[in-house]
């Protein structure tokens, strides 16, 4: 007969609570899978273990990725650690085309970590994953002395199916298409800068993390053959421009002006010194699609929650070849780069 | 967005240039060669990149960037010194961020940083000067820099430390000063300068008067210039038209923002904490008399450089490096030997590649070039 679930005691993790033994499992059986709920995890094997039949009348390729999040703070308005571990693996599946299942959840813990932190944390992944219709499915804990690590660090890992017929890449974009974005751009870079509170800004920035798999799926019913798609994270839309420039070989020219940006992170960034479109965003993808479905798309994405303000911001063109052009909105035009190194404010 | 926008409407824009076109082609001595204006400023270089003025500009002027970035023309031996200082156990080093990439004969501050070191970038000497009352057991030091805009606010913050008799907190003082500069460039042998855009927030603090040497012993025009699109396009058509009648002035296009006469309390804060020193060696220009400061014998418990030993090593240029003729307009960035080769943003050789403000990264970044893709981004640039 199985025990009640054991109760997680002390303010604060210890390295206790990674030492494999009692602390841990109270832990574990506390935070852990009271926090996830869900019947492939509560069996507390080491792996969890998927029906194969189901997955593939889903589609015909699995789709696998996994990523680190350390974010400071731990906690920003819009969102948190927790809820970026989901969203950000999410929607690395979902710009693949993919529909994302199942996650897995590392986590790393500062000794030190307020207990009732790492719950919210759990709270909120929880409903992340509930919010994009996947489920956690089996993780890993390890506390570590206090300074090996910040606070902490989650690593998830997603499975996801792609359907017959869908083939996102990098390497598909072709002179003519048109390059959609979901909406505002920098938010998330912005309210990580304002919540460091290092500029004691007045402001109501907040991360546009969000999933985006509902929002992918929406604009695949409408074209199919989308092109290339990637969400714009660290490194900003710059960085997934070129990267679309440069695998497919051809050139990408943007309006300056159709590219959406609000108010508080343009002048955020006009303080700073700092270039949006290098601002890191979580919920934000950009697409290449052939022009004659462009409408379509771009209707169906306007539809959805997570693409209401979404916009078509340029086109993919034959030369340059492998570049990235900015049309300002002052009549010039500018190459623009793939990041180097970290944006730094300017001096004066 | 309010008083931005205003200076970014794209139809003025192309009024003023047109207006300087039909300037250029009213002045035929052009034939010879474009007319050089250069923009002292790196934040003017930055507007220019960020904007794409350059390619909207006629034929025939051709844009020179200028000297004007405070952490381009830091030479090797400094940052040498700022990693001697931030390696110290007791020592927090506090700068702003873009001179933590800026290279040392070995590495940079960042590199220093991923060493151990505690380097803290900051957003003003203020907040360096918190850091100081947060660790009372240990030694901050403000890594000071620029030219006489952030003078003021490192003078301000040396008169509050005062008051507040903390003494765990120090300058590496690496201020500069605008006109010996200037006038180093103006007397290079090799330069062929028109006309001056004059850096507006130097001026927001000096004032008009310090240029005015520049159109009476030179006889070039020079306009105070604000940091804008448009300040920039009508600056240039101050000069050009200044050229075209044959004047040559100091005029003030950002008098919404510089008054004739300076700030006079920053300048008497500055005055107070700072001197001239005797010379100060500059990254591609070398050695430039009376253009740099250091702190006053009053203020010596605020200066690291006589509380701790600095080594004060001199580091040659790298040979290879061309700054300083890209700085003088003798060159363009791309003409360097090792641009886009040796020398990039992500490994830079030569000071200009470092700061965003610096001529060969506004080029790399925004119009540059990959060996592969050269001719493409020529074509996208000039």
């Amino acid at each position: 007969m199985r025990r009640g679930r054991a109760r997680l005691r002390g303010e604060v993790i210890t390295l206790s609570h990674g030492s494999g033994g009692k602390a841990m499992r109270d832990l574990i059986e506390d935070l852990f899978l009271g926090g996830f709920d869900n019947a492939i995890l509560a069996t507390l094997e080491d792996q969890a273990r998927v029906d194969l039949a189901a997955l593939a009348t889903a589609g015909d390729r699995l789709a696998l990725t996994t990523d680190s999040y350390v974010v400071d703070p731990l906690f920003f308005p819009g969102g948190d650690i927790g809820a970026l571990a989901v969203n950000g693996t999410v929607n690395d599946l979902a710009v693949g085309g993919a529909r994302p299942l199942y996650l897995t959840c590392g986590m790393i813990i500062e000794e030190g970590l307020a207990v009732e932190d790492l719950r919210r944390v759990v709270a909120s992944m929880k409903a992340a994953a509930d919010a994009a219709g996947v489920r956690i499915v089996t993780g890993d804990t390890k506390v570590v002395h206090r300074g090996a690590a910040d606070k902490l660090f989650i690593n998830t890992a997603g499975v996801g199916v792609i359907p017959p017929g869908v083939d996102i890449r990098a390497d598909r974009a072709r002179p003519g298409d048109v390059v959609l974005v979901n909406g505002y751009i920098g938010d998330h870079g912005a309210a990580i800068v304002d919540a460091r509170g290092e500029l004691a800004l007045d402001n109501d920035i907040a991360s546009d993390c969000q999933p985006l798999n509902g929002l992918v799926e929406a604009m695949l019913a409408a074209c199919p053959d989308i092109h290339c798609m990637r969400d714009a994270t660290r490194g900003g839309l710059a960085t997934v421009l070129n990267e679309f420039a440069q695998s497919s070989g051809c050139g990408i020219r943007l309006q300056e002006t159709a590219i959406p940006l609000r108010e508080p992170v343009r002048g955020m960034c006009e303080l700073l010194g700092r270039d949006p479109l290098y601002l890191a965003n979580e919920g934000k993808l950009v697409a290449v699609v052939p022009a004659e479905h462009a409408e379509a798309v771009l209707a169906a994405m306007r539809a959805h929650p997570a693409g209401r303000d979404s916009a078509a911001i340029g086109e993919v063109t034959a030369s340059p070849a492998e570049m990235v052009v900015l049309a300002t909105g002052f009549g010039g035009e500018r190459i623009v780069d793939m990041l180097v190194g970290e944006q730094l404010p300017r001096i004066c | 967005m309010k008083y931005t926008d205003e200076f970014r409407d794209p139809r003025l824009a192309e009024r003023l240039v047109r207006e300087i076109e039909a300037l250029v082609a009213g002045m035929p001595r052009l034939r010879e060669r474009p007319l050089q204006i250069m923009e002292f400023c790196g934040g003017h270089t930055h507007t220019i990149f960020r904007y794409g003025l350059e390619r909207m500009l006629p034929q025939g002027i051709e844009l020179v960037h200028g000297p004007g970035c405070p952490v381009c023309v830091l030479p090797m031996g400094r940052v040498d010194d700022c990693i001697a200082l931030a390696e110290r156990p007791e020592v927090i080093f506090t700068t702003f961020g873009d001179a933590m990439r800026v290279p040392g004969s070995r590495k940079s501050l960042l590199g220093a940083k991923a060493d151990g070191a505690d380097v803290r970038m900051v957003y003003s000497p203020l907040d360096a000067l918190a850091l100081a009352r947060r660790h009372p057991d240990r030694e901050v030091i403000f890594f000071a820099l620029g030219f006489e805009t952030t003078m003021p606010s490192t003078a301000l913050t040396v008169l509050q430390a005062e008051r507040e008799g903390i003494g765990n907190f120090s300058l590496f003082c690496n201020h500069i000063t605008t006109v010996p500069t200037i006038k180093a460039v103006l007397d290079s042998p090799d330069m062929q300068l028109d006309g001056f855009l004059a850096p507006g927030h130097v001026s927001m603090v000096v004032g008009e008067a310090p240029f005015q040497f520049v159109a009476r012993q030179y006889g070039k025009p020079i306009v105070i210039t604000g940091f804008e699109p448009l300040d920039i396009l009508q600056s240039l058509w101050m000069v050009v038209r200044q050229l075209a009648e044959g004047r040559c002035e100091v005029e003030n296009q950002y008098s919404r923002v510089v008054p004739a006469e300076g700030n006079r309390p920053g300048l008497q804060a500055i005055d107070r904490v700072f001197e001239l020193r005797e010379f100060f060696e500059w990254r591609g220009l070398g050695s430039i008399d009376h253009s740099g400061v250091r702190m006053r014998e009053a203020y010596a418990r605020f200066d690291a450089e006589r509380r701790f030993a600095v080594p004060n090593l001199k580091i040659a240029d790298p040979k290879s490096c061309q700054c300083g003729e890209v700085i003088k307009g003798v060159i363009r960035p791309w003409e360097c030997k090792v641009y886009g080769t040796q020398c990039t943003p992500e490994q830079p050789l030569g000071a200009l590649m470092v700061s965003s403000e610096g001529a060969c990264a506004a080029y790399y970044n925004y119009g540059a070039v990959k060996p592969a893709a050269q001719a493409a981004r020529r074509e996208v640039v000039s």
